[in-house]
């Protein structure tokens, strides 16, 4: 346990409050490699989040079970907007059907 | 190995208020998909809402036994089950 060392707390806050959205996923852009990460990529994408900050947990291991300790958030991947845990895919998944995640990208 | 019935009974056990269902979507019982409709979501965010059903599911989840739970939550009953048996 206590994966989230404070090297990675500091990384963490630093991640989620310079850019306006940020998802902790298994793979990258280009090649999600989890559906559950490739549908939340793409609903934040269609939401107006041209530019998602994508962090592979599959590259980090560390990282990979530090940020669930850090989010209180049992699953990957998580989105943040605006410095806050917005949740996982399915979550993003409703908030992009009823529009309100294009209005929480916009801030 | 897990099953519907079991995730259904650490959810209720949780939250004993609340309908659930559970199904295995992929036929290899770690991959599910759950509609858990309870009063006590009235007025919380998606976020607590969600963290109530995970809350009771955490040890599998950190085992990777249960590797992906697919959820919808309500405050409502839903006016018919969410899927077919």
């Amino acid at each position: 346990m206590a994966a989230l060392t404070p090297e990675l707390k500091a990384r963490f806050d630093r991640e989620t409050s310079q850019h306006r959205v940020v998802l902790y996923m298994k793979g990258n852009k280009l090649f999600p490699r989890c559906g559950f990460s490739a549908n939340a990529l793409a609903a934040l994408q269609a939401a107006g989040a041209a530019d998602v900050y994508t962090v592979d947990v599959l590259a980090e291991p560390d990282v990979r079970e530090a940020i669930k300790e850090y989010s209180g958030w049992p699953t990957l991947p998580q989105a943040f907007i605006g410095g806050q845990l917005v949740g996982g895919s399915d979550i993003v998944r409703d908030l992009a059907e009823s529009g309100e995640l294009a209005k929480l990208v916009k801030g | 190995m897990l099953t519907p019935e079991f995730i259904r009974d650490r959810i209720l056990e949780a939250l004993p208020d609340a309908r659930a269902w559970v199904r295995d979507t992929t036929g290899t019982s770690d991959h599910f998909e759950a509609f858990v409709a309870s009063p006590s979501f009235a007025g919380k965010g998606m976020v607590q809402q969600h963290q109530a059903v995970y809350a009771p599911l955490r040890p599998w989840l950190q085992t990777g036994e249960l590797h992906a739970l697919q959820l919808k939550t309500s405050a409502t009953l839903p006016e018919n089950p969410p899927w077919q048996p």
